[in-house]
């Protein structure tokens, strides 16, 4: 059976783990902060969130850290409800 | 922690050492602020929330419940109302649930899915928790997982390993070192570590 | 179908396209009920959008790590328990 790709319990590695650990960023934390804010105000629950997450490509989301995932998928749930039009952020970001 | 500015004009500018994606969650922020989607104070107030979290709120559950059986008992039949009993923030979590070790028991705790993890009273995760070789491994080759992180566990203690896929949030009690009887509460807190309550090491023995 | 502490249970291996919660690694499996949580909203229809009514049960069960892979390492007792809804669980003699 395929696995999507969140779904990570067994699946065949044999890495160790990496103990090292960072201190949470201030664009780390604004992401969390931003999809806390999102929750409770009905925008866009963690339900939806873990789908969006979900939806990325197999290599994508191995690569990406921790919290892209999450902006990956606020913008992908954001942009599906009508919240962020096609190509705004990107509009914004090369302002 | 480094400061968190938000209150210059905004232009998503970053440091020369932030990844590129923090201009984009910048960007983000911005757009959502002007749209009236995020409101900038409630922002604050979860990053405040969030920085303000430590493994000490945890570390006191769990050392009230190595001085206080009664405490200890009720600790493990809801931990979220043990927490609020201490003036502990349990977090938002409907339901959190203490899992004790004992002489026969250790557990181990992992979200196999994501990243489920009681923030709230242990601070946010560490990166390895969130990790995939640890998601993956902590339920197909745990003891080895356990061995990386310092600890084997004797062949006659049954490991059990906890996927928490749900809304429950799980926290471990773990043993009381030996030579601690004349510890007080506090002084049995600071043997009492984030990794220990995740199931991955045991406490610090005493000095 | 609801369950009881000690019933046997099977993970439904049944293909699920969309957001849901039951692990890959547990489909169809047997284990057991080892406590039954509260009801939840249901994280499967929440995540599109909807309310998540009617909630549904959770329940933790527990396996046998040595049943779960053919070549575990570990002792014959060692256990996985993960939270699984009522909806993923079928009754196993």
């Amino acid at each position: 059976m395929e696995r999507a790709v969140h779904d990570r319990g067994g699946w065949p590695t044999d890495a160790p783990v990496d103990r090292s650990e960072h201190e949470l960023a201030d664009w780390e934390l604004l992401m969390d902060a931003i999809v806390g804010a999102l929750s409770r105000s009905g925008a866009m629950n963690v339900d939806e969130l873990r789908r969006g997450i979900e939806s990325m490509e197999p290599a994508a989301y191995a690569a990406a850290a921790y919290y892209e995932r999450w902006l990956f998928a606020t913008e992908t749930i954001l942009a599906e409800k009508g919240l962020l039009a096609s190509g705004e952020l990107d509009e914004r970001l090369s302002r | 922690m480094s400061g968190y500015h938000h209150d210059h004009p905004h232009e998503p500018v970053t440091a020369s050492d932030e990844p590129a994606v923090a201009a984009r969650v910048r960007a983000l922020e911005e757009l959502l602020l002007e749209k009236g989607v995020v409101d900038r104070d409630e922002l604050r107030q979860r990053i405040d929330w969030l920085v303000s979290r430590t493994p000490a709120d945890g570390a006191r559950l769990v050392a009230r419940a190595w001085l206080d059986e009664d405490f200890k008992v009720r600790l493990l039949a809801d931990a979220r109302q043990a927490a609020l009993e201490l003036d502990v923030d349990p977090g938002p979590s409907p339901v959190v649930v203490a899992l004790e070790n004992t002489d026969d028991v250790h557990h181990m705790v992992v979200c196999t899915l994501c990243s489920c993890y009681p923030k709230a009273l242990l601070g946010p995760p560490p990166d390895w928790y969130k990790s995939l070789p640890y998601r993956s491994r902590a339920v197909s080759d745990p003891r080895c997982v356990l061995r990386e992180f310092g600890l084997t566990l004797e062949d006659d203690v049954e490991l059990r390993v906890v996927d928490s896929t749900a809304d429950i949030r799980y926290l471990v009690v773990p043993r009381r070192p030996a030579g601690t009887d004349d510890l007080d509460e506090e002084a049995l807190a600071a043997l009492v570590t984030r990794d220990a309550m995740i199931g991955v090491s045991q406490p610090l023995a005493p000095a | 179908m609801s369950f009881a502490p000690g019933d046997t249970v099977r993970v439904s291996s049944r293909a699920h396209e969309g957001h849901h919660r039951a692990p890959g690694y547990l489909k169809g499996k047997i284990g057991t009920v080892e406590r039954v949580h509260d009801r939840f909203l249901n994280p499967e229809t929440r995540a599109y959008g909807k309310d998540g009514e009617p909630a549904k049960r959770l329940y933790l069960v527990g396996f046998e790590l040595g049943d779960l892979w053919p070549t575990y390492r570990g002792d014959a007792d060692d256990r996985l328990v993960a939270d699984v809804f009522e909806h993923w669980l079928e009754p196993a003699s």
